[in-house]
């Protein structure tokens, strides 16, 4: 479970985060939606500590992030598994070398080990017999599978994707979706998943919070959103003449 | 200010870098991997321009030294103290300052804007150790072995060129390159190459390990990694010239 309390983050004058408050549960995929510049990736990326928070705190089941030290931030960023937007595979690694990394780093395990550890992720995502490509040979969808396979060599307790089907096409967005669904509950993950793909939080969402401007605007599961007074909200998921027809049938 | 800006921001970034690594495996693999980056991938062009521009030396002092009064060997002398103590070490550590350098800000920088610096930091891994520090290291150990090849090099270049062109035998280049020689010389050439070593790589890594933007942006930074170096190397050789 990681909870956020209160947090608040500005670059120079312009403040992105103010005061949100919210908690991802555990073993379930949480979503985070929200229009570009809302504050989605800020918010992740401060979860992760990559940006200092101006207020409140983070907790990793109940272990005060914000005020760790760099060695205690290190144990807990072990426990993190990261996809990014762009994938952020090491380009100049093959896959297998990209998903051995941080069993290597790590693991404390012998080269033979580790090799089979990465084959097991890589199995597991799907991409089999391609250990010696490298990023760049491969296409968008399979580097965001390896990425998957990187992020859960070390067996982590938290996930997060930020944007893991941006540049996909949906068939392709609902093969990650199901890999990311499918490894939460298995391995009973806190995952987060920053999107605006309104196909994907219907897929995979437990829970789904809505950030308009930097603040938490909404918060329940997919359920619940069909059915929201929430004008922003209501705006940003049906934002399409498509999706508007949905409701007006589902009303 | 800005020049005070970027001195904390380097020595901050040093600080970090320099340590001892995560993992010592990972650790001297990425410094033999950046041995042969630096270093070896360097052989080539530090030998064309070191031949070269010993033969071009040579020539050069064997016209104007066109006096009966002065001696042939001469030429042999002034192209062994000119090579070793210059231009095997101020003139390739500023064309490795142009290759080397620009191809560690552009590779650290392509990492930081494609996110696989903040992939590093999210493992709980210190980038700027991992990254940089096995350059660093290789800088330091390659500069002075590329140095000493650049020395042999341009003093043949001299030699084959003085004897082809008929300008200065063969036998009074040798004399030349022996007589009053001091070994010193060579210490000194390598020493300053180790510290043109640590400064080209350090300094080309700070460059792009702050590149933000896109592809101009880590272009730019590539630049500026070139043309700082190439500038602190001037200032440095100036220095260790004085000092040593």
């Amino acid at each position: 479970m990681i909870e956020v309390q209160n947090v608040s983050k500005s670059f120079k004058d312009v403040q992105i985060l103010k005061h949100l408050s919210t908690v991802f549960e555990e073993g379930k995929v949480n979503c985070i939606i929200g229009r570009s510049g809302s504050g989605k990736t800020v918010l992740m990326k401060s979860i992760v500590g990559l940006h200092e928070i101006d207020e409140g705190r983070i907790l990793f089941h109940g272990r005060n992030y914000t005020e760790m030290n760099d060695k205690q931030r290190k144990e807990i960023r072990k426990e993190i598994g990261m996809v990014f937007q762009s994938g952020a595979l090491f380009d100049s690694e093959t896959l297998e070398d990209n998903v051995m990394f941080p069993l290597r780093m790590f693991s404390g395990m012998s080269e033979e080990e580790c090799r089979e550890r990465a084959n097991f992720c890589l199995k597991r995502v799907e991409v089999v017999n391609k250990n010696n490509l490298y990023p760049s040979e491969i296409s968008g969808g399979m580097q965001k599978r390896v990425a998957i396979a990187r992020a859960i060599a070390l067996n982590p307790k938290y996930l997060l994707c930020d944007e893991p089907n941006s540049g996909l096409d949906p068939m392709t967005s609902i093969v990650i979706d199901n890999l990311i669904h499918g490894i939460v509950q298995e391995y009973n993950i806190t995952a987060i998943v920053n999107t605006h793909d309104m196909n994907s939080v219907m897929e995979i969402a437990d829970k789904i919070v809505f950030i308009y401007k930097g603040e938490k605007w909404w918060e329940g599961n997919k359920d619940d959103i069909w059915h929201t007074d929430n004008q922003e909200l209501n705006d940003f998921i049906f934002a399409s003449s498509l999706t508007k027809k949905i409701k007006q049938t589902l009303k | 200010m800005k020049f005070f800006y970027h001195i904390g921001r380097y020595v901050l970034l040093m600080k970090k870098a320099i340590g001892w690594p995560d993992e010592k495996r990972m650790f001297w693999r990425n410094v033999g991997k950046e041995i042969v980056a630096v270093g070896y991938d360097s052989v080539g062009i530090v030998s064309i321009i070191s031949f070269f521009m010993g033969g071009v030396m040579a020539l050069q002092l064997a016209i104007n030294m066109e006096n009966p009064v002065l001696p042939q060997y001469l030429v042999g002398l002034g192209t062994r103290d000119a090579i070793i103590l210059e231009f095997s070490s101020l003139v390739i550590a500023l064309i490795l300052a142009g290759k080397v350098g620009s191809s560690i800000a552009s590779e650290i920088g392509t990492m930081r804007i494609t996110q696989q610096i903040d992939a590093l930091d999210i493992m709980g891994i210190n980038s700027a150790n991992y990254l940089i520090l096995p350059k660093i290291i290789a800088g330091a150990i390659t500069f002075p072995v590329i140095c000493c090849l650049s020395i042999i090099l341009g003093i043949g270049g001299g030699w084959v060129v003085g004897d082809v062109t008929g300008m200065v035998p063969s036998n009074q280049f040798i004399l030349g390159l022996q007589f009053m020689f001091q070994p010193f010389y060579i210490t000194f050439t390598n020493i300053k190459m180790v510290f043109f070593g640590i400064l080209i790589t350090s300094i080309s890594s700070y460059y792009g390990y702050n590149a933000k933007g896109g592809s101009l942006q880590v272009g730019q930074a590539s630049t500026q990694a070139v043309v700082v170096s190439s500038i602190v190397v001037l200032i440095f050789d100036l220095s260790l010239t004085t000092m040593l």
